[in-house]
This record gives C-alpha cells, structure tokens and sequence, in this order.
C-alpha cells in the first residue's frame, strides 16, 4: 500500500535503520514513532497526540459503515478537459497519472451503505486523486448523492478532505460549488438529514460549499478546515498564525462546527445523531407520499 | 504594477493608462493639442481632425480586436474601470443604501441597498473597490470579510420577503485570506450564500462588471441570468495565484490567464455566461456615462423578462441551470 511508503522518509531521522519499511511510521504531527500494527489497530490515530493519520477511502468506509454494506454507485465518470487546460502538464495527462496511481476514476466514492442497520447514501472524497479536488465530476457525483438521499429519503453523510476546487477546470469547478449547495437547498427543502463530517485536510471551495453546510457537522480531531491556505494567509498578512489556528478545535471555539469526534467514536455518534435525524423519515418517497394521503383530512 | 502608467499629476487617477492603450492615448492627446493649436489661431483643421479620428478608432478597434487573456485581465482591473457604486450614481438618483449583517459588522467591501431603475425597484448588492490607497484601505480592495457575504444574504432576504428582485454586480479579487475572516468562517459564509441564493423566491441577475475572483464572486452570483461586461474576467482563481501552484512560478501570469479561459467571450462560449454586454470603444472606463446606461437598459429588460416567471418556476430553472453545469465523460453502463 503506497500509504505505508511515506515511512522511509521519517525514518531516516530515526536511529533505528535497520526497522522493516512499512513497520513504523512518523507522527505528522508530534513525530512520535508509532508502530504499525498498533496504529491500524487505533484506526490510524497517534497514541501519543491524537493526531488522525490521512487514510484512503476504502479504510474510511470501514470505519463508518457496518462491514461488508457499502454498494458503490455512479461509477464510470471520467473528467473531460473543458477547457483544454495545459500548464507544466497536461490536464488530460495528470488525470490519467492519477488514475494509474491510485486505481481510482476521479477523486470520490458514493454509494448506498448502512450505518447501524440504517441506509444511508455515502460520499467519500479521495485525496489521493489530486488532492480531493472537485472538478466537474465530483461535483456531479456529489449532486447524484444528494438527489439519491432526496429520492430515497435517507441520510445523506459526506466525508470530506479535499484542497479545494480543481484549478485546471477553473469556471466549470467553481461553479460546482453552487451547483451541489443548489442540490442541498432542495434535499434541505424535503428536510431529508445530512451529516458533514471534515477531516484532514478540508479546504477551498469544498469547505465554501456542500461541507459546511450539513445539518450537523463533525469534525476529527487536529483536521485542517478552512477556506484560504494558511501560507496564503501568511504571505497576505505578513505575521505568524496563532496556534492551532484553522484546527477543529480552533473551529468548534468559534461556533462553525458542532463536535470534534475522534475516529474510533465516529460510528457510534453517527449512530446517535441517525436516530434523532432520521426517525421521521420514511423509508422511500413512495411511502412517504403514502403517508401523507393516510393523514386524516382536517378541515 | 509593472504594466500601469502615469503621466501628469501621480494624484489623479484620471490619466491612468496600461501599456497597450498607449498608442491611443498618444493619438489623442495629439488631436487634442491639434483642437487647440487651431482655436488659438482661429484657423480650420476639421479636415485633419476627423482623419485622426478615424486613424484612433481604427487604432482602437484593431488593439481590442485581439487583446490577449492577460491584457483582458489588465482591463479588468483597470485603476479607471467604474464601480459598483459608480454605476449605481449613474443609473439612478433614488439609491438608498443598507449596512450591516446584524452580527458583527458591516463590511464596506460589499454595498447594497435599494435602487430605483426608471420605474423598477430594485436590491442593488455589489462588491465595491477603492479609487485610492485611501479608499483602498477603507474597501479593503474589494474582497469581502464574511460580514459581506452575511451582509449581502440579509438584503437578498429583504428584497425577497418584499418581493423585489436581486440584481448583484461582481467585482472582486476574491475572498479575504486573513486571520478574522476564518475565524468568523467565510467558508460558511460563501456556502450558505450559495445555498440560499438558489432557492430566493424572487429574481436575482447576476453581473460580472469586473474582477470575477473566485469564491469571494461566486457568493454574490447565483442568478437566473448570470451576465459579464465585455472586459470582465471570471475564474476559480487569479492568474497569480494559479501561475505560483501550477507553473510554480510567478511569472506565468500570462500563461495562466491564457488556460484558465476567464474572458466573456471564452464564458459565453462555454455555456457559462448567458450574456456578454458590450463595452464603449476602449473599454467601460473610457465612457462610463454611456456604460452605466447600457447597463440599465439591460437590467430594465432582463428584469422585466423574468417578472414573468412564478417563484417556483424561477427556483425550479435556478436549480436546473446550475445542475447541468459540468463537463466530464461518462461509461455507458
Ligand atoms: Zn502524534
């Protein structure tokens, strides 16, 4: 797993030369040197600080959903290249990279899933295929998400961590950012639930859009969220950022999130939060037309 | 700015001209000593006169005919460009402006309020820059705090529970990258905009006259009609900031605003924009008068097209319209 790789570079600061790559790896943020087994077994959290490791789509899904229930939809959309965009590479060229690289088609995963025996419609954002930026297609898949919780009535849960929108789409990109808060208007509109939930790192037009605008939002522990960079704000300002500056922490503080929930509590609050969220949905729209007929007539 | 002069008194603004104008500049400051020269003597020149006029037009036609991306960009953000406010004052005297987002602050770097357009009421909501350093500091260039965007939804609210359509004029270089702005979340601020503008039960038409930069834009432009001045640009970042992260190299300015396609004809083309409105000859600056009236006719007419629609209709096609925005391939399965 190419996740495991990132350890030779920590290593090397290590005395211990000689350890198996891929048995160790470096805290990205308090440099403890954790044990691999160990740290799969705390679901990829530093034992020492807390901090929670980037993980790969597939070991999120694990962790939220009840194993083996996530049925993945909408595949087979591929980026075009509307603006035939060429900088240092081209557009059409990276996207192929990635591809190659991380067996992925674009840089999220929806699908149906269920979340202590309850259906849920999922989206995971990959930050492996650049950056979890949202070009058109996360856009569009983000959009099919929604309108799949809207039609079905069932909890819509996205997990973010993105860089932003995907500059080689520039007008197309930016303009998913109104296009999937157009699609949460109307599903926010049937008062179907959704539940955002920002990890490591969430910024950009992701965060400007759908991200912030769940029905509750979940933070992990130590994510980056915001909207600009901090070296861009940095370089605008031209002093130091405060600590912990644009952490979850620092978010939940100034009232834009509502809990800061570390991974090995995340089911179990997702769980919570359903049962509250989601009793009065009815299981299909169908039934809830049904539903609506039964009422008796007042007049 | 490297490609910006002055010439006369470094104070006044009014004889700012980018590189490329130069030639017309040059042509006219000679037809105008050529004026001059002839009152003075009291002899006739008429004939030399409309020569050269025709030589500037034809000078004129023939730079704006093929301006590069980054030429566009320059013009865009011309030191001279009108304003929000400034097309406001000309469109109407009856302009009462609003303030505040009733939470923290008002941002001056977003104006709006109500404006009388001929008989049409109107809320007027735009992103507003400075003349000056002075004014500068005071609009913080234009790029919006999160109270501008909160500032914006609350008059955009005003107008739809008085039911009066929204007309917002975008002209900005983007959103604030400052310490109080994340704190105060301009993340939650743009998206709810974008949320809320969706579903605003009254029409809203959305113009680029400027510097279409990004989230900071985007939070005042979901419209039913979304319209860009000829010289406008628009794009999901600056060419600066995407020439340092893709080129890693600042000096691909030029090269990132070739790719990035952010003028009004490569938008139009594109599906994006609805409509490019023309600019006078060189340029909005070189005749604001007569581009503020154009801007009014235009508003007039689009409004009046959309009065026709019914709140749900016009939510519906909102909704559709920004839906159908997406460019990507798809597997038959
Ligand atoms: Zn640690």
């Amino acid at each position: 797993m190419s996740w495991f790789k990132r350890t030779k570079q920590s290593l090397r600061k290590t005395p211990k030369k000689t350890v198996p790559d891929g048995l160790w790896r470096k805290c990205d943020y308090c440099s403890e040197i954790l044990y691999a087994k160990e740290l799969e077994k705390k679901l990829w959290t530093c034992s020492k600080c807390g901090y929670h490791f980037l993980i790969s789509t597939e070991q999120y899904i694990d962790i939220i959903c009840d194993s083996g229930s996530f049925q993945e939809m909408h595949r087979g959309l591929r980026s075009g290249d509307p603006l035939g965009f060429k900088d240092l590479k081209r557009y059409g060229d990276r996207l192929k990279e990635y591809s190659k690289k991380t067996g992925k088609e674009e840089a999220v995963v929806t699908g149906f899933a269920k979340i202590g025996g309850r259906d849920v419609v999922l989206a995971v954002l990959d930050f492996s295929f650049m950056g979890g930026s949202m070009g058109s297609v996360v856009g569009e898949k983000v959009s099919r998400v929604i309108e799949d919780a809207t039609e079905h009535r069932r909890p819509l849960i996205i997990v973010s961590r993105s860089g932003g929108a995907r500059m080689q789409e520039s007008i197309f990109s930016l303009m998913q950012m109104a296009k999937t808060s157009a699609m949460l208007a109307k599903m926010s509109d049937e008062r179907v639930p959704y539940i955002s939930i920002l990890t490591n790192p969430t910024t950009g037009g992701v965060t400007a859009s759908f991200a912030s605008l769940g029905d509750v939002i979940i933070a992990e522990p130590k994510a980056l969220i915001g909207f600009a960079g901090p070296r861009v704000i940095q370089q605008t300002i031209r002093q130091d950022l405060p600590e912990g500056f644009q952490r979850s922490e620092f978010l939940l503080e100034h009232g834009m999130i509502d809990m800061v929930v570390p991974r090995g509590n995340l089911r179990r609050t997702l769980e919570q939060l359903l049962e509250f969220l989601a009793a009065g949905l009815a299981s299909t729209a169908a039934e809830a037309m049904k539903d609506e007929e039964q009422s008796p007539a007042v007049s | 700015m490297d490609d910006r002069n002055r010439t006369g008194n470094p104070g006044t603004p009014s004889r700012q001209y980018l590189d490329f104008e130069k030639p017309i500049f040059d042509l006219e400051a000679k037809i105008a000593e050529l004026k001059q020269v002839a009152s003075v003597q009291n002899i006739s020149v008429d004939e030399e006169v409309q020569r050269l006029n025709e030589k500037a037009k034809k000078l004129r036609h023939e730079i704006y005919s093929k301006l590069t991306a980054w030429q566009q960009v320059q013009l865009a953000r011309h030191p001279m460009r009108p304003y929000t406010l400034d097309y406001i004052k000309e469109m109407s005297s009856e302009f009462v402006e609003l303030h505040g987002d009733r939470a923290f602050a008002d941002d001056p770097a977003v104006v709006g309020g109500f404006l009388m357009v001929d008989d049409k009421r109107v809320m007027v909501i735009g992103h507003q820059k400075g003349r000056n350093t002075k004014e500068n500091l005071y609009r913080n260039f234009g790029m919006p705090h999160p109270e501008g965007y909160r500032k914006a939804l609350r008059l955009m609210k005003l107008a739809e529970k008085f039911r009066i359509p929204v007309v917002t004029l975008i002209d900005t270089p983007g959103a604030y990258p400052g310490i109080g702005a994340e704190e105060r979340g301009q993340f939650e601020a743009i998206a709810r905009n974008l949320r809320e503008m969706s579903r605003l039960m009254v029409p809203i038409l959305s113009i680029v006259i400027g510097e279409g930069g990004s989230g900071g834009a985007l939070a005042l432009g979901v419209g039913d009609r979304i319209l860009m001045l000829e010289h406008a640009i628009y794009s999901v970042i600056s060419p600066e900031g995407c020439a340092a992260i893709l080129w890693k190299d600042q000096e691909k300015v030029k090269d990132a605003a070739e790719a990035l396609k952010l003028t009004s004809k490569h938008l139009q083309d594109l599906g994006i924009i609805d409509r490019v409105i023309s600019e006078p000859g060189g340029g909005a600056h070189r005749d604001p008068k007569a581009m503020a009236a154009e801007l009014r006719r235009i508003i007039y007419e689009e409004l009046n097209y959309l009065a026709h629609l019914d709140p749900e209709t016009l939510i519906e096609r909102r909704r559709k319209k920004y839906q159908a925005i997406g460019f990507y391939k798809e597997d038959s399965p």
